[in-house]
């Protein structure tokens, strides 16, 4: 299948993977913090921004998508990895999709038989975790040419950069747009003046859009990020 | 008749893919750069939108639906877009060149791009008949294409634009559909 082509947009990861590669020596700390800041999937990567912008409207639904995913990334590269040399080349893409849909239909059904309100109000983007970018492009792009252990850092070492990313949009979009911070129906936080005229439009798609450019462009502002 | 019109400019419109929704997200960022581009792009993810509905709701309501294997869905959705849209390529491949060459490096892109399997599990979720799945798969890639154009347009100008150093690419691109996703919420009073 020429699923491979899709992943134009996954050129970067195959190109930072070289950079990887040749920190091998580095080995599994390197490889893990890797994950977490030069290969971060969402800011540095741009991949997975569709379930990143859809579910950050609060904390609780971020949270959930953020174990979701990394369940689905961690498990799905480990098999992957465990079976890549039996797989032959031409149909790895398929398998690889196959063994990606089947961990999302466990995560799916885990959730609407023991968290069914999360289950309805992440809808159908934990179906859409099949298509999320970082799993396919991780499973191409390292877990298919690494050993176990290595694999293991990367995938953790991305599943927390996911996870970082989403809750701290979730974070801001929560706290302007609601004006206070709420976690698994425990009041943690709430800002006076924000209270009670909240910034609706933070919680609105827009503001999800506004929220990652201005991240972005911040990130860049302090230097962590290279400027274009 | 109403409820067809309703379900079209809900899925074009208020609900739009991208801006609302947030399904399609690559293509958004990544190739719309061009308008002719942004075009081909747009039909080749309609095609396949619709074949995929069609195909799809035939599976779920005369395969899945009655032996039971509904929890199934997921894999199958997946590899039917996945096999269709290779299936396709083939086919305008050996029947017509022209358009081949306008949508061919398109289509295996559409793969992994959540509109397609977007579409096809609201329909499931909404459980809609037939028609309204053709409908709803129309109305989703013609609102696709639209905010596709749109941007194509406007990214041309946003080369030249004097943004802020640290804003320039991808920001500023945020920031405009951070706009565009505005203009297209005072939609929401027309269904």
């Amino acid at each position: 299948m020429n699923t491979s082509k899709k992943c134009v947009t996954c050129d970067n990861c195959s190109g930072k993977n070289k950079a990887t590669k040749g920190n091998k020596k580095g080995g599994f700390i390197r490889i893990f913090i890797n994950g977490i800041t030069n290969t971060n999937p969402v800011f540095i990567l741009l991949l997975g921004l569709c379930p990143t912008l859809a579910v950050s409207t609060s904390l609780d639904n971020a949270f959930g998508m953020a174990w979701a995913a990394t369940f689905v990334l961690i498990s799905s590269n480990i098999l992957i990895c465990l079976t890549r040399k039996w797989i032959p080349g031409i149909v790895r893409i398929p398998t690889y999709i196959v063994i990606i849909a089947t961990f999302v239909t466990i995560v799916h059904i885990i959730l609407q038989a023991y968290m069914p309100p999360l289950a309805k109000s992440l809808g159908i983007y934990v179906p859409l975790i099949v298509v999320n970018c970082i799993i396919l492009g991780r499973a191409e792009a390292f877990a298919s040419k690494n050993p176990l252990k290595l694999t293991l850092a990367d995938t953790i070492g991305i599943g927390i950069g996911f996870s970082g990313a989403i809750l701290l949009i979730a974070f801001i979009r929560q706290l302007f747009g609601t004006g206070s911070i709420e976690m698994f129906g425990q009041h943690l936080v709430s800002i006076p003046g924000l209270i009670d005229n909240p910034i609706s439009i933070f919680i609105l798609p827009m503001g999800a859009f506004f929220v990652i450019g201005s991240l972005l462009a911040f990130f860049r502002y302090v230097g962590v990020m290279p400027c274009e | 008749m109403n409820d067809l019109l309703a379900i079209f400019f809900g899925m074009a419109l208020v609900n739009n893919f991208i801006l609302a929704k947030f399904l399609g997200l690559c293509p958004f960022f990544g190739v719309s750069k061009k308008l002719s581009n942004a075009i081909s792009m747009g039909m080749a993810v309609i095609l396949v939108m619709i074949a995929a509905s069609l195909i799809s709701w035939v599976i779920y309501y005369f395969v899945l639906q009655p032996y039971d294997i509904v929890f199934m869905h997921i894999v199958i959705f997946i590899l039917v877009v996945a096999s269709l849209v290779q299936i396709i390529e083939m086919t305008i491949r050996r029947t017509n060149i022209t358009l081949y060459n306008a949508l061919g490096i398109y289509l295996p892109l559409i793969t992994t791009n959540c509109a397609v399997l977007g579409i096809v599990l609201i329909n499931v979720q909404q459980e809609y008949s037939i028609i309204e799945s053709l409908v709803a798969s129309i109305g989703a890639g013609v609102g696709f294409t639209l905010v596709l154009a749109i941007m194509s347009g406007i990214r041309e100008q946003l080369d030249l634009a004097d943004a802020p150093k640290c804003f320039k690419g991808i920001p500023i691109a945020m920031i405009t559909a951070m706009i565009l996703s505005l203009v297209f919420l005072a939609f929401g009073g027309i269904v």
